[in-house]
């Protein structure tokens, strides 16, 4: 017997089901990518959730058939076999429907880990823009090998070019990602990853820090502008022509456990981020992780 | 299939026979801790293998270890090893006193492997190699440590059960005890084997 | 002697008015339970009937209890989450309590919530459903809950003494080394979790003999109750696991107390290889919890449909093999950490061929309703709910496996939002109709349905309205452990829902609490077979006496008592039961209580660095088993006439129903 408490039950689970999907717009990040890599990922989500609906939709709207149509109700017609326990064909049936399912999405998925390999360069006939990324407790400091510059919490990239993020950490590891850009890669000590990633459009990107690294992990956000080549060198030559410098003194302070504001910096001292990155590597065999082949 | 007793809602009259299936439940119960202080060990040794190179600067495995003790330990403890198994022959021969005689040796081999490998840290610390020297030492003291330890403990227990043998005798119970009790020593030796393979013989090699 | 304790306040956790209130009502707690059983002489009732006990029953009605008072610590931490995720910039909890407070949750709710209240019904049901005097080792079973309980005190006793670690339930390193969690937090977390642990290796080992040697005559492996098979697979499990979580704490502990190097940034250690072991332990780990879950279904299914469970060689076959794939699958925790293309296509696909047998067995189970008779009862609202919930979560799990879509899930609330469906979808629920189902058994009266009702709908849509959100607060890009946000990320709105969701939750547990408290009241008693069952438990009285079984049951079916029921209806004469015997039984123990204790003084020493107490705490464990190996004096009989006399005290309160 369904009592009415059962029948509100269910009528409200059912509304909020569908304010839920209703809600599903898409501004989120995820499904809002930037960039190349960004779009793969979002296309590769919408497959597999596709082919996991093709499973999971019918398997709902049958637990709610059945569940109706064999109530225990003493005017019930429906069948009703106690002891109707195997049928080879049935199971087998059952056996090969996920089988196939997930067989089709193992052979995408292999697919795209492959294709979307994180250290892999994107194809682009421009040269990519190298940004050294080091998660420090607690803030991001990026710097600019080739144009020499260095900033805290804040990156500018050129539109339209493939960025080759390096990543590293000089605290306990972090996570960098850009969710309209692209997924995450861990900065880890004594490591250095690599993560290829390019925006299509101007605009301005959120990226934080996606593991928890102590206190004041909730500040390590950074925002990411993407201009046009022309605005980038301006904005590269304004930098180094501000006041500050990075000194080895002044990186050592900037490590110490705090949070930061956004900084910029017109220099900083020659391969502080290899620095950074040998300082924890001892003996051997400690390399790990997808470095530069 | 063994059952205990209390599965049989036996009575006295098969008291000891209930006895023995308890007996044989517990022995199986050991054989699967023993194989989950297996999967203990593979850790320590996986863990010592990632970590062996990683010497930070400090000693080295050739400049630290000093063979003959290593193989003085190892000939004591395979001596041990098949003096427990004297032991265990002479429990079912029901000759009591030869059995805690044959365990007064093994406990004896055991505890001069302990003072030897004891006496082998010992140096070492003098020699400045702790556990906190390198990510190489600390997992060579934890796996040769552990391996002590297991053996440290088991000497206790052979103490203790030498005493309650000489005032039991061999009985269903004493009998499984002697017997769970072997089995754990010659899963320490193997234990040792490998850790004289993998840590000193391709430390030193 | 002190060691690093400086002040009073470095001992006694102080200034935080949350803090506060919880040590006020500890007190108080205390005060109140030590004078309740004071004026009500109830010290010695309490020491030998349940501190001493090894009754598998006993022993399983303290791990219930214990584990839903671990339910409600975990909950308020929950909720206090919650309350502070609400809105955007909220100051209700400053970041460090916030970290402990996400810290202490994630470990309660599945060390100290989810395995008790497992072995709790493990040790309720499975000796019953296989025609069982009590587990193997009853001794060793009292030994495993006192350590899982003083393991579960030392680690809640550092929210008000010394400060609750703050560096995740899973605590990587370096921040969960001395350099970055320099307080005695984290190793309270390290040796909670290591006692506890080596009570769970114990309770494993227990049962996988138990079931192997213990049944009734007749029950081959292939007769066994559904919910027997989930437990030896998932006891099979934690004997691979559980040793691995034992090395990977002691090593974490070897490195902040001795200064070893396994897990440090410095010296050669090497924090990955702590990642990839806890992950060895911690796959298979929610696994262990989710699989008996599965048993609890398939028993509930096939009694409330009154229906023989659809294709038990398939369920069988299905539970295997996801334990074994379990341990095959733990690299997917991190993708994102740059092992290349081959690692994670490896563990991409491992991960989602465990959706094949589930997918199996969630066919089965509806198979089992299909041309039954579904009967809407309290445990089967419960395992009708898990269903879709677990369908879905099972699917989002799927989603986080496909490894390049998962750099864009990783850390995110999409996969908070995915495990907590499949852990309270799964798990919670599953366990809920465990308790359900069982708790006539246990208790001999029954839970009242309707308050039942209203909890179970208020978990439900609570639960949707809680974790639907956080799907899509994940696709924003909402990190997970994030203690507060700007307004300007628009994710207020969602969180303002998720937060209701989390509320109406917390309700359903108070209904919860009000129907058993109401039912106590209004004690109405349960009949041995209270809901017409199918397995041995229910062939007996209600509680189940002391030996459990008066004559050993014989079995020849799958479902013995549903077909011994069907020969009854139709008057078939069955094989005459044996004459009674006196009954072989195992005497109570206080050495179980008091050799945890010490494990207790022993961890505490630890972790303050108090050599002085652990050391001779540590001997006073060797002690305690010392004296257990001398004692020879162990066991004794039930003799045939107080068997006689039980039996007929409960065939008249049987009849009196």
């Amino acid at each position: 017997m369904r009592s009415k408490l059962t029948k509100y039950g269910i009528g409200l689970l059912m509304l909020i089901m569908t304010v839920m999907l209703s809600g599903c717009s898409s501004s989120m990040m995820v499904l809002d990518p930037k960039g190349p890599i960004g779009a793969d990922q979002r296309d590769l989500i919408v497959i597999s959730t596709i082919l996991c609906a093709v499973v999971l939709v019918p398997v709902i709207i049958l637990t709610a058939w059945i569940v109706w149509r064999y109530r225990d109700k003493p005017d019930n017609k429906a069948a009703y076999k106690p002891t109707w326990s195997h049928n080879t064909k049935a199971e087998i049936t059952w056996w090969a429907i996920p089988i196939i399912v997930i067989g089709v999405l193992g052979v995408i998925t292999v697919k795209y880990t492959y294709a979307l390999e994180p250290s892999k360069p994107l194809e682009s006939d421009k040269k990519p823009l190298v940004i050294q990324a080091t998660s420090l407790d607690w803030k991001w400091l990026f710097t600019y090998p080739e144009e020499g510059i260095a900033t805290v919490n804040y990156i500018k990239i050129p539109e339209d070019r493939p960025i080759k993020f390096q990543l590293t950490s000089d605290a306990p590891m972090n996570s960098f990602w850009i969710p309209q850009l692209g997924g995450q890669m861990y900065t880890m000590s004594g490591m250095n990853m690599t993560l290829f990633l390019q925006a299509d459009e101007p605009g301005s990107y959120y990226g934080s820090g996606a593991n928890f690294s102590g206190p004041n992990f909730a500040d390590m956000r950074f925002q990411v502008d993407a201009t046009s080549d022309d605005d980038f060198s301006k904005w590269v030559s304004e930098v180094k022509s501000g006041p500050t410098a990075l000194t080895l003194d002044g990186y050592e302070k900037l490590a110490e456990p705090s949070s930061s504001a956004v900084q910029t910096f017109n220099s900083f001292p020659d391969g502080l981020y290899d620095k950074i990155v040998n300082k924890y590597v001892v003996g051997e065999g400690h390399h790990h992780g997808s470095e530069e082949k | 299939m063994a059952k205990p007793a209390s599965q049989h809602a036996g009575g006295h009259h098969d008291h000891e026979h209930g006895h023995h299936d308890l007996e044989s439940l517990k022995t199986l119960g050991f054989w699967i801790f023993l194989m989950t202080d297996v999967i203990i060990f593979g850790c320590l040794f996986a863990v010592y293998v990632v970590l062996r190179n990683n010497t930070a600067g400090g000693p080295t495995a050739e400049e630290l270890f000093k063979m003959p003790g290593v193989i003085a330990e190892t000939f004591i403890l395979l001596t041990s090893s098949f003096t427990s198994g004297l032991a265990v022959l002479m429990m079912h021969a029901g000759k009591k006193k030869a059995l805690i005689g044959w365990l007064a040796v093994t406990a004896i081999l055991g505890a001069a492997f302990i003072t030897l490998e004891v006496t082998e840290f010992i140096d070492m610390v003098h020699e400045g190699a702790t556990i906190s020297t390198s990510g190489f030492l600390s997992g060579f003291f934890t796996l040769v440590g552990t391996h002590g330890l297991h053996v440290s403990i088991g000497l206790v227990w052979m103490v203790g059960l030498m005493i309650q043998l000489s005032k039991r005798g061999i009985t269903p119970v004493t009998k499984r005890k002697v017997e769970v009790l072997s089995l754990y020593w010659h899963f320490l030796d193997v234990v040792w084997i490998f850790v004289l393979t993998v840590v000193y013989l391709m430390g030193v090699m | 002697m002190w060691g690093n304790l400086e002040s009073f306040s470095d001992f006694f956790v102080t200034g935080d008015p949350l803090i506060l209130g919880a040590q006020v009502s500890i007190a108080l707690a205390m005060v109140a339970i030590v004078l309740v059983l004071t004026i009500f002489k109830k010290w010695g009732w309490l020491w030998r009937e349940w501190l001493t006990t090894v009754d598998h029953k006993r022993v399983g009605i303290m791990y219930i209890i214990a584990s839903i008072m671990m339910l409600f610590r975990g909950g308020v931490d929950a909720l206090l989450m919650r309350v502070q995720l609400a809105m955007p910039d909220t100051n209700f909890l400053h970041a460090e309590h916030y970290n402990a407070i996400f810290t202490t949750h994630g470990v309660i709710m599945i060390l100290f919530m989810a395995m008790p209240l497992m072995f709790g019904l493990f040790n309720i049901a499975v000796p019953l459903q296989i025609g069982a005097r009590d587990v193997a080792y009853p001794f060793l079973n009292s030994l495993s809950f006192w350590l899982f309980f003083f393991g579960a005190m030392l680690f809640n006793v550092s929210f008000v003494i010394g400060g609750s670690p703050d560096a995740g339930w899973v605590a990587y390193p370096p921040l969960s080394e001395l350099s970055h969690s320099p307080g005695v937090g984290q190793n309270f977390y390290i040796w909670g979790i290591q006692i506890s642990g080596i009570g769970s290796l114990a309770t494993g080992i227990n049962f996988v003999v138990t079931i192997l040697k213990m049944r009734a005559p007749g029950m081959k492996l292939m007769k066994m109750p559904m919910f027997t098979w989930s437990v030896l697979s998932s006891c099979l499990m934690i004997l691979f696991a559980f040793p691995i979580l034992t090395v990977t704490m002691a090593l974490l502990f070897l490195d902040r107390f001795m200064g070893a190097h396994f897990f440090t940034l410095d010296a050669g250690g090497n924090p990955m290889m702590y990642i990839n072991m806890i992950w060895m332990w911690g796959h298979p780990e929610v696994y262990i919890v989710v699989v008996p879950a599965f048993g609890i279904f398939s028993e509930v299914v096939a009694t409330f449909s009154r229906k023989k469970l659809f294709g038990y060689t398939s369920m069988v076959f299905a539970m295997i093999g996801i334990a074994v794939m379990s341990f095959f699958t733990w690299a997917h925790h991190f993708f994102t950490m740059g092992s290349g293309a081959d690692v994670n296509a490896f563990f991409a696909v491992s991960t989602m061929i465990i959706a094949i047998p589930t997918g199996v067995k969630i066919f089965n189970w509806l198979f089992t309703m299909f041309r039954g008779r579904i009967r809407f009862t309290t445990p089967m609202m419960w395992t009708i709910a898990f269903i879709p919930c677990f369908v879905v979560g099972g699917m989002t799990g799927v989603l986080l496996s496909v490894a390049p879509a998962d750099f864009q899930f990783h850390n995110s609330y999409f996969l908070i939002a995915h495990f907590h469906q499949v852990l309270i979808g799964g798990v919670a629920f599953g366990y809920f109709a465990g308790l359900y189902y069982w708790w006539p058994k246990m208790f001999g009266f029954a839970l009242n349905e309707h308050l039942g009702k209203w909890a179970f709908w208020l978990w439900n849509i609570g639960f949707y309205v809680c974790f639907m959100p956080q799907y899509f607060l994940g696709l924003d890009g909402m990190t997970r452990r994030l203690y507060t946000y700007d307004f300007d990320m628009g994710w207020g709105p969602l969180n303002m829902i998720s937060t209701v969701g989390g509320f109406l939750m917390g309700a359903g547990f108070l209904f919860q609490v009000w129907q058993i408290a109401h039912s106590i009241r209004f004690f109405k008693r349960a009949k041995g077979d209270h809901w017409d069952g199918r397995t041995l438990e229910w062939s007996i009285p209600s509680p189940a006496p002391l030996y459990n079984f008066a004559t050993e049951p014989v079995v020849n079916d799958v479902d013995d008592w549903w077909e011994t029921k069907q020969k009854l209806a139709k008057g078939e004469k069955l094989a005459p039961k044996p004459a009674l015997q006196p009954i072989h039984m195992p005497k109570n123990s206080s050495i179980p209580f008091i050799m945890s204790v010490f494990w207790f003084g022993a961890g505490f020493g630890f972790v303050w660095d108090w050599l002085w107490m652990a050391i001779p705490s540590m001997v006073g464990v060797a002690v305690c088993m010392i004296a257990r190996s001398f004692t020879y004096d162990d066991d004794y009989y039930i003799p045939v006439d107080e068997i006689e006399r039980t039996e007929k005290a409960a065939a008249l309160k049987e009849a009196s129903i």
